[in-house]
């Protein structure tokens, strides 16, 4: 769809499990601003069970706090007529648990590993992965199927010309189950076929009858290329005509919209592919929530997803303890506890939710569970956004030396250029610099990158936005969503001994010069604000690298913002805490002195 | 802004509630509106579709999948018995007889050209629904369900494992303070549902299991002892399909926390009655607490079916602090500021002020304390 460039008023809303949250943008002089934001509850459930409710209560708020009149008759005013209403309205949800689906494909780490990248790419949990080699027998699989009842099912597998029987043999299994949707039982399960054209008609054959089957361009034509575009579009058109359709007061929200309703994360993720296209950097994005972690990124113009769907702050926080075990926590814990004290506050932070730390221990125990939290999804994320697999590279002398294969990573922390986190724990964590750190000891970046927490949660909305406006959504992400924290430095490189490990010879925009030598375990803060700059060289010593190579100095231009610039001459490759319990209590209290992290007051 | 919402765990001596029974899949229901039920009567049935097995005919017969169809003895439809011959194939003139055997009993629902993938369905399982609880049928759901309707004691727990269970209540303990351990269980508890005070422990809970007890309704738990338990760690907290031979109901948290006296005081004057017990829980959206059903006999009481109202905060309103530092106590607002505050961690936020039972004035989160719901 598109509109027109001169549109003055955008009203915007995400509904989210809980809450519906709406923002209105408008354009003054040539910039569009974030005018006002507004909430209210969702009321998918009863007693109301009708989500537009929940619309209409958060677009009053909206009304009352930007004095605007937005509706008319209970409806939203589209097109505006100068003073009243707004030129468009748009929705993302999340309502109902999002989208849940199941994917299958022949092989693993291909045609299924694909399948998993469109589905999660169009904002999708992905409840199980079925494949030809996935190790179970088929009636195991036929039983997962069965018991899982997802929104919907993306089946792939075979490229084109290439296996037709394993692809038939998926579509049996899938026969053989007869799945049941997950919301409704009036209506077939909605199948999307996207994989060897060749088995389309057996394919056909099989599902026609049993599920509402949809057939459209496999997702991975050769082996070297995948093509997730039209699953992806499939995806999102099913998400709106089954799943949402299903989900009460969906219909008359979708009649209210300007545009298709998208999936919360499936928003993000093009308002992350915006950024990344518009100023040509890599980025990464984490939405660490209650219940799931969700982290998106861009490198070298491939955008991918990963859902980890059960790790979390709340919800899901036994579940953190539970997958990366006791000692890695204990290990950001900048003082001593006894380990099933400290077991049985996470496991009742689960049971009860909602509540928040009111100590400055219980701070720093949850700010120590967050950093575990997000370290493990960017692990998954790592292993999951990788080059296609199973590609056969023609290989020449030049290569020989080379030891780069098909499904290496993708997530080049060394090219990294920007991390921008969301989510409670670090959007509101009660100082910035807690943010900036919890974030640079999970994703441990490399060289020089830049740092930012959406303050408000608004690039869901921003993300449909950038459909339909890019400018508006880009001008809005930069001046309204993000807090700009600061730049992170940290040169490659380990010692086995305290040694110098960076020089730093800066000039700052307003006058004031930064002269430091840090040595191995050092980690400084310089305040610097986001309009200011620092210029000048550092030059990594006794074998570090800043991307330049070994000793190599790097001529820089570093920003600031709320926190600083931060320099960490902690090493990388590995990073290491000191063993000793004592000496790590004592590391870790330096560091988050140095930052200034939380009040000296003594609890 | 004077109130808050916090809604608690409900604790009442008398309430009515309504249970909805509902089957997964659609079947028969057996009773009808207006009809007395016991908790173990079954209210409706329904049959499982049996488990699918698939069997690839191809590499048993040497035959090409295309041939499949042509090779098998049983039809589409028909029931076979486990390692009945369903198709067969020769070879060398007849020479040679190759033949696939049912690897289960069942019905042969379908022959695959592309694959030589043959599919067995196995019978149908039956699923009997119980009533749960005493009590009329005051709704039936077509196909579906009913909903059964009683009155009696109602206890919800905060957290649970093991699924539904029905025994009478029995002390274990004297007091709320008072640990369970494996000295405090005999073999006189067997198929009851105990009580305890402060926390369970693992020796105590595994000595219950030994003796047959069938419910455990304690303070607190230890997190190191469910996982001692079960083998595993509770990742989330969505529970009930747990496969040990106890259904544990925790009414405060994990730790040792005495259990609030009133909790306690009810289940003592149950003493001797049956209580429906479940653990499940699940803690997202559409919240499942585990809970103590003890229904009475009150036919002739038509009591207006109470809802679920969630109190609002005021001054004077009991508490109960539902974190650290003060986790567990017991207190009463003496005052609900409207702006937000500055706690220790430099978060502002809405609290609350509130004295706690042994006099100690203290500031709290709204976020992190419940409110103690009035009978």
């Amino acid at each position: 769809m598109s509109i027109p460039e001169d549109i003055q008023v955008i009203l915007a809303t995400d509904c989210g499990s809980t809450t519906t949250k709406a923002i209105l943008i408008e354009k003054t002089g040539d910039e569009y601003r974030l005018k006002v934001r507004g909430e209210a509850p969702t009321t998918v459930e009863a007693p109301f069970e009708d989500v537009t409710v929940g619309v209409l209560n958060a677009v009053t708020e909206v009304e009352e706090l930007s004095g605007r009149k937005i509706l008319k008759d209970g409806q939203i005013q589209t097109p505006s007529d100068g003073k009243t209403g707004v030129d468009i309205y748009i929705s993302t949800s999340s309502a109902g648990g999002g989208l849940q689906m199941m994917v299958s494909g022949v092989v693993k780490t291909m045609t299924a590993e694909s399948a998993e990248r469109a589905a999660l790419g169009a904002g999708a949990i992905v409840m199980d992965v079925i494949a030809s080699n996935d190790g179970r027998l088929p009636h195991e699989r036929i039983e997962r199927i069965r018991h899982l009842r997802p929104d919907m099912i993306l089946l792939s597998g075979g490229i084109d010309g290439g296996t037709v029987k394993h692809v038939v043999e998926l579509a049996e299994l899938i026969e053989a189950a007869k799945p049941k949707p997950r919301l409704g039982a009036s209506y077939n399960l909605p199948v999307i076929y996207a994989g060897n054209v060749e088995a389309r008609e057996k394919v056909q054959e099989r599902l026609e009858d049993v599920t509402d089957l949809q057939v459209v361009k496999n997702l991975r034509p050769t082996l070297e290329q995948e093509n997730l575009g039209p699953a992806r579009e499939k995806i999102h058109d099913l998400f709106m005509e089954h799943v949402m359709a299903q989900a009460p007061g969906y219909k008359k929200l979708m009649d209210m919209t300007d545009a298709p309703i998208m999936p919360t994360p499936g928003a993000v993720g093009l308002l992350i592919q915006t950024i990344a296209e518009e100023e040509e950097i890599d980025v990464v994005g984490v939405d660490i929530g209650g219940a799931t972690t969700d982290v998106f990124s861009v490198f070298e113009g491939t955008f991918n997803r990963t859902v980890s769907a059960n790790l979390g702050m709340s919800y899901s926080i036994a579940n953190v303890l539970a997958e990366t075990g006791l000692e890695n926590i204990v290990r950001w814990v900048p003082f001593s506890i006894d380990p099933t004290s400290l077991r049985n506050r996470i496991v009742n932070k689960m049971i009860r939710p909602t509540t928040i730390p009111q100590t400055l221990k219980e701070l720093k125990l949850e700010q120590a569970i967050a950093r575990e939290a997000l370290r493990l999804a960017f692990e998954q994320h790592k292993s999951f956004a990788t080059t296609l697999k199973g590609v056969q590279r023609a290989r020449d002398i030049s290569d020989t030396f080379d030891q780069s294969m098909a499904g290496e990573t993708l997530v080049n922390l060394a090219s990294l250029d920007l991390i921008v986190g969301s989510g409670g724990v670090l959007s509101h964590a009660p100082r910035r610099q807690q943010a900036m750190l919890m974030m640079i000891d999970a994703f441990l970046p490399e060289g020089v990158t830049e740092l930012a927490v959406d303050s408000i949660f608004m690039m869901p909305q921003l993300g449909v936005l950038s459909t339909l406006h890019k400018q508006a959504a880009t001008q809005v992400f930069h001046k309204d969503c993000l807090i700009h924290l600061g730049t992170c430095v940290a040169p490659v490189g380990s010692l086995k001994k305290p040694k110098e490990v960076m020089k730093v010879d800066l000039s700052l925009s307003n006058g004031d010069s930064i002269i430091e030598t840090l040595s191995l375990g050092d980690l400084l803060l310089t305040p610097l604000s986001y309009d200011e700059t620092a210029t000048g060289t550092i030059t990594p010593l006794n074998g570090f690298d800043l991307g330049n190579g070994k000793n190599d100095a790097v001529d820089v231009e570093l920003r600031g913002g709320v926190v600083g610039l931060v320099f960490d001459a902690r090493g990388r490759r590995p990073f290491n805490l000191p063993d000793s319990p004592e000496a790590k209590i004592s590391a870790l209290n330096r560091w988050y002195d140095q930052m200034n992290m939380y009040s000296s007051e003594e609890e | 802004m004077a109130h808050a919402y916090t809604p608690g765990l409900r604790v009442s001596p008398r309430t009515t509630l309504r249970k909805v029974r509902r089957l997964p899949l659609t079947g028969e229901v057996k009773v009808s509106v207006g009809d007395q039920v016991k908790a173990a009567d079954i209210v409706a049935r329904t049959e499982l579709p049996g488990a699918v097995t698939p069997y690839n005919i191809v590499n048993t017969l040497g035959v090409v999948a295309e041939d499949a169809p042509h090779v098998m003895v049983k039809e589409i439809g028909e029931k076979v018995e486990a390692d009945e011959v369903i198709a067969e194939s020769s070879s060398f003139f007849g020479l040679f007889t190759s033949r696939a055997k049912a690897p289960v009993s069942g019905t042969l629902e379908s022959v695959s050209e592309v694959t030589g993938q043959v599919i067995i369905r196995q019978p149908p399982t039956p699923l009997e629904l119980k009533a749960y609880v005493d009590g009329k049928v005051v709704e039936v759901l077509e196909e579906e369900g009913v909903i059964v309707e009683t009155h009696g004691a109602f206890i919800q727990g905060i957290f649970g494992i093991g699924g539904e269970t029905n025994a009478e209540i029995v002390m274990a303990v004297d007091n709320p303070s008072e640990t369970l351990d494996e000295t405090k269980i005999t073999s006189e508890m067997a198929g009851k549902a105990i009580v305890g005070g402060n926390m369970v422990t693992i020796s105590g809970i595994k000595k219950a299991i030994d003796v047959g007890v069938k419910g455990i309704i304690v303070g607190g738990i230890n997190d190191t002892d469910i996982k001692e338990l079960l083998g595993y760690e509770i990742g989330v907290a969505i529970t009930g399909s747990e496969d040990i031979e106890v259904t544990i109901v925790v009414t405060e948290g994990f730790g040792e926390i005495a259990m609030a006296e009133r909790t306690f005081e009810l289940l003592k004057q149950n003493v001797g009655n049956q209580a429906s017990i479940n653990g499940a829980t699940q803690i997202r959206a559409g919240v499942i607490r585990p809970e103590v059903i003890v229904p009475m006999d009150v036919e002739s009481d038509q009591k207006a079916v109470s809802e679920v109202v969630a109190g609002a905060m005021e001054t004077g309103t009991k508490i109960r602090v539902i974190r650290e530092p003060y986790f567990g106590k017991i207190g009463t607002v003496t005052d609900l500021p409207p702006k937000l505050e500055p706690l220790p961690t430099e978060a502002h936020v809405r609290i609350l002020r509130a004295q706690l039972e042994d006099g100690e004035e203290v500031v709290l989160p709204r976020a992190n304390v419940e409110i103690i719901e009035e009978a």
